[in-house]
């Protein structure tokens, strides 16, 4: 069962950025989405970058993806937040093409795989709430 | 635009070299360049320098080249390009001597991973590579960035971790004869597969060390070439190529679009193809990057790169011999330095002069890809003009 570390380096979320880092407050992944194009992006940005629209912003996405690619840290590299542990990137369900770098817990390390489904929930440090993922319970898709 | 050829190359050895900063490094790199100029090179013929340096250990880099290397003369240009720093420094003082701006152009490479200068150094490099804000809170340091790339590979090709362990050995064994590689030791397979694992599906062996030094090159227009050597060795061409640097919207994890980009655009100008080439010098940061390489190079297909090196394809004695040097799993990898030391590798190679030679070499390629995975540059190098 995961335990939360004793420390996690946080991001300082900007203008752009806050609806993403602290859509967790209320349940919610916040994921930029083009109004004009209806695609979504990550990260957060003034601009769709493929139809260059303005009309963008945080919308809440289901939380719920797949494993694309995943690698176990087993070295010490940050401190406080101690190996081994799932970084993957997930394949968001709403939009394959918007990938999320998080970690992957409640899950025993040689048991993670590529095309797993998972769900995101929130780990609150300070005022941010981490997105982070674990084996999606029920049908992912 | 004008014919550029290489006309001396020179670098010091790849290693921890704790007592000596870039100051030190750079004057020992580009003396044994001058040593190396058949004809011999006059200091004073050099017009113009171009210095890729990924992290500034020394101070300010353009300013500590001229100083520590008697330039004070001419104009240096810092190049900073993330890992293809090296073959982007030979790309612009290839464009500044072929377009006729100048004649005898400097090209020098230099970094100090290994610094002891400051404790927080490794990770202000860190923050270099990758964007702090999203990725790497979560733990993705930079080679599990790559990790994530060919973890994705293993899983869709059918290459294994016996694979990425072949390309270390094979690496490793073709340090040893070179007096500049870091890790001058052979491995077994069984090391290699054995040995902690740093990042899945990395072991330590899987890694390129942490590596200080310089390197240098000489570049001259054709017109001067005769000035220094009667076995020149030509640029052929050079290519440079971009995608995103953040993993968001990378849909394939299987390629590095950036080399296929720069190798195109090298090939072209070269007026050849993969099969053409005879030696390469390939970023092997790690052993699965290199597999991933071959195909984004051209010289396998798609998911067929584990057959170069099950064949023995890529090794010594083998068609297409791939980091004869021991690349940067063994030789080193000090990132500025890397692309210019592989250019040396390979100016050595063309003349024949290889302390790892590739019997009748004519054509070489050198490739760097990082930022981690959104920059690549080429260079694609000849002893025959045309």
């Amino acid at each position: 069962m995961y335990t939360r570390p004793e420390r996690r380096l946080l991001p300082d979320p900007t203008a752009e950025s806050s609806a993403f880092w602290t859509g967790g407050r209320d349940g919610q992944l916040l994921i930029h989405r083009c109004r004009a194009c209806g695609r979504w992006f990550h990260p957060p940005a003034p601009v769709c970058f493929r139809c260059r629209s303005l009309d963008v912003g945080p919308e809440p996405a289901s939380g719920r993806g797949r494993v694309a690619a995943f690698t176990i840290n087993r070295q010490p590299w940050i401190p406080g937040f101690p190996p081994p542990y799932a970084v993957a990137m997930i394949e968001l369900a709403d939009e394959p093409d918007v990938r999320l770098v998080s970690n992957v817990v409640d899950v025993p390390v040689q048991e993670m795989h590529i095309g797993m489904a998972v769900e995101v929930f929130f780990e609150q440090w300070e005022d941010v709430w981490l997105p982070l993922f674990r084996p999606a319970t029920g049908d992912a898709r | 635009m004008r014919r550029v050829a290489v006309v001396g190359a020179g670098m010091t050895a790849f290693g921890e070299h704790f007592g000596l900063g870039i100051k030190d490094l750079l004057p020992m790199a580009v003396s044994e360049m001058a040593a190396s100029v058949d004809k011999g090179l006059d200091r004073a013929d050099i017009q113009a320098a171009w210095f890729g340096e990924l992290t500034t250990t020394d101070g300010f880099p353009a300013g500590i080249l001229a100083d520590s290397c008697g330039l004070l003369d001419i104009p240096v240009t810092r190049v900073e390009n993330a890992c293809a720093t090296g073959n982007d420094a030979v790309r612009n003082a290839t464009y500044a001597v072929g377009s006729g701006a100048f004649d005898v152009a400097l090209v020098v490479g230099a970094d100090k991973v290994r610094e002891s200068s400051a404790r927080g150094t490794f990770w202000e490099w860190a923050g270099l590579t990758r964007d702090m804000a999203w990725d790497y809170p979560l733990g993705l340091v930079a080679p599990a960035n790559f990790a994530l790339h060919v973890a994705r590979y293993l899983h869709e090709s059918p290459a294994t971790r016996e694979h990425m362990a072949m390309v270390a050995v094979k690496n490793h064994r073709h340090a040893l004869p070179n007096p500049k590689a870091q890790l001058r030791f052979e491995i077994t397979v069984e090391q290699a597969l054995n040995a902690p694992v740093v990042v899945a599906p990395f072991g330590l062996y899987d890694c390129t060390p942490q590596s200080d030094g310089a390197a240098a090159l000489l570049l001259v227009s054709e017109d001067a070439v005769d000035r220094y050597t009667d076995h020149p060795v030509w640029v052929r061409g050079v290519g440079l190529g971009l995608d995103r640097v953040m993993h968001q919207h990378k849909r394939d994890m299987t390629t590095f679009p950036p080399t296929v980009k720069a190798s195109k655009a090298a090939y072209a100008m070269a007026g050849i193809g993969p099969e053409d080439v005879d030696v390469a010098e390939v970023h092997d940061c790690f052993t699965g990057v290199e597999l991933i390489s071959y195909e984004d190079l051209g010289f396998a297909d798609r998911f067929m790169a584990y057959k170069l090196i099950e064949d023995g394809v890529t090794a010594i004695g083998g068609a297409k011999p791939v980091n004869p040097s021991g690349g940067l799993k063994a030789k080193g990898h000090p990132p500025g330095a890397t692309g210019v030391a592989q250019c040396v590798e390979l100016f050595e190679q063309l003349r024949g002069e290889a302390a790892n030679q590739v019997d009748g070499a004519r054509i070489g390629l050198a490739h760097n890809v990082g930022g981690p995975t959104a920059v690549s540059a080429v260079t694609v190098l000849s002893n025959q003009r045309d």
